[in-house]
């Protein structure tokens, strides 16, 4: 595919709700740039990173060969904005897994954009994705699947959830879905709330401050993000990661 | 240890508590009856600071200390248990995490050093065993999924591992079956009665109090204490009813 060398607007509906002065700013070699990874057939490929500080523009376009599998997790906690874009092709019985975390306080504009495309029979997708934000800040998940005329059997899931811990603090999601196939099984959900003041309350009465019982709920809040982690020693640490920040940066 | 005095306290705009006075002493277990709408589970949670719950005159003194100046994790702290009548569940988060962190946190406001994961699990099972409860139920996420009486019980496992100078525990025996109350009971007995303890249990039925003999009994009715007598008055309650009794 070739890329225009344009920038996007938020006009422009996978953009609508990243920050407009980044757009205007940006230096389309790196806006315009992906990564492109290659999964061969029945192998397992991972990506975990954590966006901790600085702006980011990482966007990958991946390719899982039959019966292969990608797995992603990321957390974004820095930058005024920073943006993981992933889109995957599944070939028959390929999987795509999921997990992303935003983090964020200021005027910070954090967001997961996913197209997963099931383009053959028998590929499944699992995407979910959290968020928590404070201040003024920003918090999107974009999530597209296509799944394609013969793709029978897909099964896709996305749930999406969102915390603001303050008023003034927002959070967009956008879940599309286009289904050709006509047996498949395609999930999605998404909610944006607070955090429980009942549950605050209950903590406090057994004597833990506001401040770790805050940390308690978000810790758990955002763990389904990297529920699917199967190495323990790095769902601790992506984990403890995000938490940390959370100690520096929150109010 | 507890000293209410003409407390007065709204819930919005209305008053639910008028001039309640009550005093409990070290070693002593102090049962409070009354109707629906008496303010008895207004008591329990202006006691422990609940959001919303406004004291608009009076005091409250706990261990020689203001109560009422304290925000709800430091009256914890001081040593106030107080049991919930609808116990919260707190997805993600198991028992075991957030008790050890309740633990720690009190014992850190005391200037103790905080227990390690493995004293910690030793506390959980002798408390766990002591009141018949698996020790798969504290690796559950809190109150998630659990029956009313499995809350219930939990409650107490909770109670004891805290080891607080005072409960308050809030009709801690609706929703009970026979053997589940039994439970209760004896754990209220096992971890409270010691002479440098206090209870004030909030109840509607006599039952508990069959389990757990009480040094005195008060009816509270429209948001006062309106009389107070020994174990036998909640007996004359059970029989003959508030109406009678209290008028």
């Amino acid at each position: 595919m070739v890329e225009a060398a344009t920038l996007p607007t938020t006009r422009d509906e996978d953009w609508r709700y990243s920050d407009g002065e980044y757009l205007t700013s940006a230096d389309p070699a790196e806006l315009n740039h992906w990564r492109m990874i290659e999964v061969p057939a029945g192998e397992t490929f991972r990506e975990a990173e954590s966006y901790l500080s600085g702006q980011t523009m990482d966007r990958l376009r991946v390719h899982v060969g039959k019966g292969g599998r990608f797995e992603a997790f990321a957390t974004i906690a820095g930058g005024k904005y920073s943006r993981v874009e992933i889109e995957v092709t599944l070939e028959e019985g390929a999987h795509f897994e999921f997990g992303g975390v935003t983090l964020g306080g200021g005027d910070k504009v954090q967001e997961f954009v996913t197209r997963t495309i099931h383009a053959h029979p028998n590929a499944t997708s699992n995407q979910v994705v959290r968020a928590v934000q404070w201040g003024q800040a920003t918090g999107n998940f974009l999530g597209r699947i296509e799944v394609a005329r013969d793709a029978q059997k897909t099964d896709a899931a996305q749930n999406f959830r969102a915390i603001l811990l303050e008023k003034g603090a927002s959070a967009n999601t956008k879940p599309e879905l286009e289904i050709f196939a006509d047996d498949v099984l395609c999930a999605h959900g998404a909610a944006i709330g607070q955090l429980d003041e009942q549950a605050s309350y209950y903590m406090a009465a057994r004597g833990i401050p506001p401040e770790i019982a805050r940390k308690l709920m978000i810790q758990a809040f955002i763990g389904d993000a990297f529920e699917a982690i199967t190495d323990d020693a790095l769902r601790e640490r992506m984990l403890e990661d995000t938490l940390a920040l959370l100690d520096t940066e929150a109010v | 240890m507890l000293k209410i005095d003409n407390l007065h306290a709204t819930v919005g705009e209305t008053e639910i508590l008028k001039g309640l006075t009550l005093e409990v002493g070290a070693g002593e277990v102090h049962a409070i009856m009354g109707p629906n709408g008496a303010g008895k589970s207004t008591l329990s949670y202006v006691l422990g600071g609940r959001p919303g719950y406004e004291v608009t005159q009076g005091s409250v003194e706990f261990m020689g200390q203001d109560l009422l100046d304290m925000e709800p994790h430091e009256r914890a702290a001081t040593g106030l248990f107080l049991g919930f009548q609808y116990p919260v569940e707190i997805p993600g988060v198991s028992n075991v995490q957030f008790l050890r962190e309740a633990l720690n946190a009190q014992r850190a406001s005391r200037g103790e050093e905080p227990l390690s994961g493995g004293d910690f699990l030793k506390l959980a099972r002798e408390k766990a065993g002591l009141l018949k409860l698996d020790m798969e139920m504290l690796k559950r996420q809190v109150n998630v999924g659990f029956s009313g009486g499995e809350k219930k019980r939990s409650e107490m496992v909770q109670m004891g591992i805290l080891d607080p100078k005072f409960a308050v525990l809030d009709e801690t025996d609706s929703g009970l079956d026979i053997d589940a109350l039994r439970i209760v009971g004896d754990g209220i007995n096992t971890i409270m009665r010691d002479s440098a303890k206090g209870v004030l249990l909030i109840t509607h039925y006599q039952r508990l109090l069959d389990v757990v003999r009480p040094d005195k009994v008060h009816v509270l009715a429209k948001g006062r204490i309106v009389k107070t007598g020994g174990p036998e008055l909640a007996l004359q309650l059970e029989s003959e009813g508030y109406e009678a009794v209290a008028a």
